[in-house]
């Protein structure tokens, strides 16, 4: 019990830099959100179950088109596959006799941040490390997420048009990285973002909704990449740290 | 339509927690295929390039402060600047381009 306490303190300090960042990060996707046209509540309320930012921005443009629920569920599934990955990896770094629930309450708050510390803890993980890190950082990206719906309608409209691209920012911040590392994560990232422009230019298929564009594009390039580039798994676990 | 905001929070949440939760509650042994894994290691750098460009440039009021946004994201990632850096600066490049121009 002494040594569940000393993890959750351990993660409490660890989480409250990943909380700031949340907190002015979620803020951009409540803007995103105040756009979707929903309310503070909802905004709050989705935040707070997700938990996902990719998911989040994906998941608020989809209510503004009103897309099908199918074509929700698709495209979570899609912009989040990567936490299946990192729930694997986490899986393989708790204790084998670590029990459901544990697990269970985990799973709830796997984020790239969280995946990051989690995994970078020296042996195996005890669950109290992650419950410390979730309790600063799920208020914190909840509360931004608020706000930035509510500061949305006061802010003055150069603030908001320039927050808008406080979320592209910060994908840029993950994906950037990787790709001074390893070539081929930086042919794609080129390769990606000159398809999506295409698509979204071209006569017929620009007329498929951005969320379908999304699925389509990421799992015929992944597919090509992983059929083309197959992983190593040291360095898999060297580029996910 | 109100209710069907929640029926969307819902099935976000569902999906979420679940590609979170099967993983950690059933996958006790790894991965071995070689081609799946290597598939769901590109898919995030495939999906956030595919969602921020082109749209970083339809979510600011005026195309080229959305270019210099960027441009700057790029160039501070590759410089190693963190994640709440690199979301902060772009924000200001914005900011400073559109007293300039718009």
């Amino acid at each position: 019990m002494n040594q569940n306490s000393k993890w959750y303190k351990k993660g409490l300090r660890d989480g409250i830099p990943i909380a700031l960042g949340y907190f002015a990060v979620s803020f951009t996707l409540g803007i995103v959100a105040k756009n979707a046209g929903l309310s503070a509540f909802q905004a709050i309320l989705a935040a707070a179950l997700t938990n996902a930012s990719a998911g989040g921005y994906a998941g608020f443009t989809l209510i503004s088109e009103n897309a099908s629920f199918l074509e929700m569920a698709i495209t979570q599934f899609i912009v989040n596959a990567r936490y299946l990955l990192m729930a694997a990896a986490l899986s393989q770094k708790l204790a084998p006799k670590t029990s459901t629930l544990h697990r269970s309450l985990i799973a709830f708050d796997v984020t790239d941040e969280i995946f990051g510390i989690s995994i970078g803890v020296k042996g195996t993980l005890n669950p109290f490390y992650n419950y410390g890190a979730m309790t600063v950082s799920i208020p914190c990206w909840a509360a931004g997420t608020g706000l930035g719906v509510l500061m949305g309608n006061i802010l003055p409209q150069s603030l908001v048009s320039a927050l808008s691209v406080g979320l592209y920012g910060m994908f840029l911040a993950i994906i950037i990285p990787p790709a001074r590392k390893n070539k081929v994560i930086a042919g794609l990232v080129i390769i990606s973002m000159a398809l999506s422009f295409a698509f979204s230019k071209l006569p017929l298929i620009s007329g498929i909704s951005s969320g379908m564009r999304i699925i389509i594009l990421t799992v015929l390039i992944s597919l090509a990449a992983a059929v083309l580039f197959p992983v190593k798994d040291e360095e898999q676990s060297t580029d996910e740290l | 339509m109100n209710y069907k905001v929640y029926i969307y929070i819902f099935v976000m949440a569902a999906v979420i927690y679940l590609i979170r939760l099967l993983p950690l509650t059933l996958i006790r042994k790894k991965i071995t295929n070689k081609t799946f894994k290597s598939f769901l290691f590109y898919v995030p750098y495939v999906t956030l390039a595919v969602m921020t460009f082109p749209a970083i440039l339809e979510a600011t009021d005026s195309v080229w402060s959305g270019l210099a946004a960027l441009i700057a994201g790029i160039l501070l990632s590759y410089f190693g600047v963190s994640l709440f850096g690199v979301a902060v600066c772009s924000c200001a490049v914005v900011f400073v381009i559109e007293l300039i121009i718009v």
